[in-house]
Formats: structure tokens, sequence, C-alpha cells
């Protein structure tokens, strides 16, 4: 039970000091309605309607990617990260509580984005939604451990979007498929494995990550 | 083990290359006949199917070479993965080339979306190159190896889950134009000629990989002599 | 050779010249580690005389 409280008490944490400093949620918000109008005019008057959808979510991923940033910064800033990881809790707790925080930044985002979104291109259905949250879920496992990766770097906010990139591929596929196929439910059904798969994967390896 | 004992084995695998790839060229060229629907083109197979595997071979080896060091944290594990990863990402390129020359052939283009193993050894080649990106920009210490194992394993579980939405994005994202052909039987010369030509690329991957071990290692003690030294 | 013949033989070739491509590079990175033995050889031999 402590190990969910540790959890809760990381994740608050980080929302309060985003409320307080109020930097990474307005600028993801920024980027993501910006990014959205630079594509208005990226198509061309012919583009089929689909494109849209796909440029949806390359917006999210690279909106995701720009959170994800931020996501470690703080702690390596105050070289909080050695203290957090000394701390008697269990290191995968730091993950999932940080995992939260960003998945709660990036689904504010969305909140924002799809009705722009629905507003300047395309109608936004039900199993678009459902795409975004499963898919969020997706981006916030494993890009908070690539980001605590790329904290313990000398490259930092460039090595991020590399490791990140290749990774949000499928997910990329599951959203853009649910977005536009016949039978979105397969797609759908991908990023649960998707989110499982890697989900796992991330809380399991975490602590190999962050400690010295 | 004994350097002596490794350095015949190296020894052993390096002839074993040397004769298996000779073996399988000869089969492959002049042995094998032509395949009846896409004739003399064909023979592409033999190189770069085998060359594909080996990539995942070297691959899943890194992976688990990686889960080695994890588990018991022992030095050598890392240098072994690292060494892996480096030949997976040789093999990939010569996938990535033989593949596109087969596509030439096949359907007279470069890059084709719809050739599911190009595709994914693209995805797999920006991931194992941002591998190198992460070890380079990291400070050696037993961080960076563990970092680098996590990814390896990241790596090995990307593969089928990439195959998999590639296989879904067919059709979806990417125009049906090319129909994909897909030799799912193969005659028996077909088959020992491509049974030899995998042994022996994964021979040659694995003489590369000992030689390559070797220097790195060689590397790491001439550094800890140098250290004692001065 | 007929146009088939020449990417084959193309796909195959190239294979080969990455091995030889890494082969030099190897045989780079040998001679650099012959010369580093050398240095920490005369390292070694001057702290004996010192010695």
């Amino acid at each position: 039970m402590s190990y969910l409280a540790d959890v809760g008490t990381l994740a608050r944490k980080d929302l309060l000091l985003e409320l307080r400093s109020r930097d990474t949620l307005p600028a993801m918000l920024l980027f993501v309605v910006s990014t959205l109008v630079v594509f208005s005019f990226a198509l061309p008057a012919d583009a089929s309607d689909a494109a849209a959808y796909g440029l949806l979510w390359v917006a999210i991923v690279f909106t995701a990617i720009l959170g994800l940033t931020r996501a470690f910064a703080a702690e390596r800033d105050q070289r909080v990260l050695d203290g957090l990881v000394l701390a008697p809790c269990d290191r995968s707790a730091i993950w999932l509580g940080k995992g939260i925080a960003v998945l709660a930044f990036l689904a504010l985002a969305e909140v924002v984005a799809l009705p722009a979104f629905a507003l300047f291109f395309e109608p936004v259905s039900w199993e678009l939604v459902a795409a975004v949250v499963l898919a969020d879920g997706g981006l916030a496992a494993v890009g908070t451990l690539l980001a605590a990766m790329a904290a313990a770097s000398r490259a930092r906010e460039l090595l991020l979007p590399l490791l990140f990139l290749p990774l949000a591929i499928p997910i990329v596929v599951g959203g853009v498929g649910a977005s536009i196929a016949d039978d979105p439910g397969r797609y759908l059904g991908f990023l649960v494995l998707y989110d499982l798969i890697f989900a796992i994967l991330s809380w399991a390896s975490f602590e190999y990550v962050v400690t010295e | 083990m004994s350097t002596s004992l490794r350095n015949s084995r190296a020894v052993a695998l390096a002839a074993a290359t040397a004769a298996l790839l000779l073996v399988g060229l000869a089969l492959a060229f002049y042995w094998v006949p032509n395949a009846p629907l896409e004739g003399f083109r064909q023979r592409i197979f033999y190189i770069h199917v085998p060359v594909a595997l080996t990539a995942y071979a070297c691959f899943g080896w890194a992976a688990w070479k990686g889960l080695r060091l994890l588990w018991t944290r022992e030095q050598r594990y890392d240098l072994e993965s690292y060494t892996a990863v480096h030949m997976g990402v040789i093999f990939g390129i010569l996938t990535l080339v033989t593949g596109s020359i087969w596509a030439r052939t096949s359907w007279n283009t470069w890059w084709s979306w719809e050739e599911r193993q190009l595709v994914l050894f693209l995805v797999l080649f920006l991931f194992y190159s941002a591998y190198f990106m992460l070890r380079f920009s990291v400070d050696p210490g037993p961080r960076r190896e563990r970092m680098s194992a996590v990814y390896a394993l990241f790596g090995v579980v990307l593969i089928p889950v990439s195959f998999l939405a590639i296989r879904l994005a067919e059709g979806l994202i990417h125009p049906v134009v090319f129909d994909s052909q897909v030799n799912t039987r193969l005659t028996a010369s077909q088959l020992i000629t491509f049974v030899v030509c995998f042994a022996g690329t994964l021979a040659l991957a694995g003489s590369l990989y000992v030689n390559e071990l070797t220097g790195k290692r060689i590397d790491a003690r001439l550094g800890e002599l140098r250290e004692a030294l001065e | 050779m007929t146009t088939a013949e020449k990417y084959v033989t193309a796909a195959y070739l190239v294979v080969l010249g990455v091995l030889l491509a890494y082969l030099v590079i190897y045989a780079f990175k040998l001679s650099r580690l012959e010369r580093e033995v050398g240095e920490l050889a005369e390292l070694a031999r001057r702290k004996k005389e010192a010695a």
C-alpha cells in the first residue's frame, strides 16, 4: 500500500510544481496549437481528409517530446534525482509517479488540441479519443524511462527525440489506424498491447536506469 | 576461458566461415536452378534473407547479454552487448542495401514501403543508431552499461511490435500498388542453398564479433595499463 | 550480362565490399593498438630504470 502512497506523493509533487511554476503545460498547449496551424499551411489544397489525421498524430508525438524533455529537468538541475533515488521507496515508484504527471500534462494538452483539430480540420470520433487516451499511456510509459536516460547524458534535449521516435512509430500506426480505418478496433487493440508490453518493461527496468 | 583456447576457437570459427560462405556462394550461383517465376534475380534471396536473419540474431544476442549484465552486474557483458549491437547494425545496413537492390530488380524502384522487412529494418536501424548516440553521450561507467543493456532489451521487444505495426499499416497508410511476393514453399535445392548461406552469414557475424570483442578488450586493458604506469 | 545478373552480382559484391571496408578499418585499429602497446612498453621500461 505504501508503494501506491509513494507514487501518489511523487505525482502530486510534480503536478503541484507545475501548478506553481506554470512553464511546461502552457508551452505544450501553445506548441500543439501552433503545430496544427503550421500543418494547415503544410497540407496542399487537394490533400485527402485522412492526411489531416496523420498530422494530428505527429503533433501529439512532438508535443509529448516537448513535455518529456522537461520531465526530469527540474530534478536534474537541482540534483534532486540522486536524492529521490536514495529515498526508501521502490525506484519504479518514481517512474510511475513521474509517468502519471506526464500523462496528466499530455491529456490536458489534448483537451485543447482535439477541439482545435475538430475546428480546423476534421471531425473527431470516439475511436479517435479512445486511441488518444491509449496512446498517451504508451507515450508516457516509454517516454518517462527514456527521459530519465536522456537526463543522465550530456546531450539531454538532443538525445530524447532520437531515443523516442523509433519507439513512437507503432503508437502512430495505432493512432492513425484508429482514426481512419474501417475497423478501428484492431488498432485500438494493438495500442492496448503496446501499452501493456512497454509499461511492464519500463516499470521493471526503470531502477536500472536511475541508480548509479 | 584461457587465451589459447579462445584463440583456437576464433580460428576455427573463421575457417568455418570461409568454408560455409564459399560453398554457399557456389551453390547460390552455380548449383541451384533458376526459380520458375522470377528467374535469375531470385538468387538475391540467398544473401538478403540470411543477412536479415543474422541481424535479428545479433540484436537478440545483444539483448541476452544485456539481460545478463543487469542480472549479474559483470562488466564483461557490456562489451559483449555493445559489440553485438554493432554487428547487428552492420548486418542491418547490409539488409537494407540488398533489400533495396532486390526491390529494384522486382519492382523497378529502390524503395518500397510495401516490403515489410525493409521497413522494419529501417525502424530498427533508427533505433540502434540512437543506441550509439546514447553510449557516446553518457560518461563510461556502470550507469552507462545498465542504460545500454535496458535499451538493447527494448530493441528486441520492439522487433515483433514494430513488425505487427507495419503489418497493420499496410494498405491503410501506404497504397497497395505492388503485390508482395512471398515464397513460402522452397524446393529442396533452394532450402539447402539457403541453409548453407544462412549458416555462413551467422558464422561470419560470429567471427567478426569475436574479433571485435578481442580488440575492444585489448583496448580496455591497455587503458588500465596506462593508468597503472602514469 | 543481363540486367538481373548485374543486380544480383551487385548485391553480393556490396556485402563483400562492406566486409572489406570493415577489414580496412580494423587494420587501422590494430596498428593503433600496436603503437599504444609500444608506448606503454617504453613507459614501463623507463619506470623500471628510474626505480
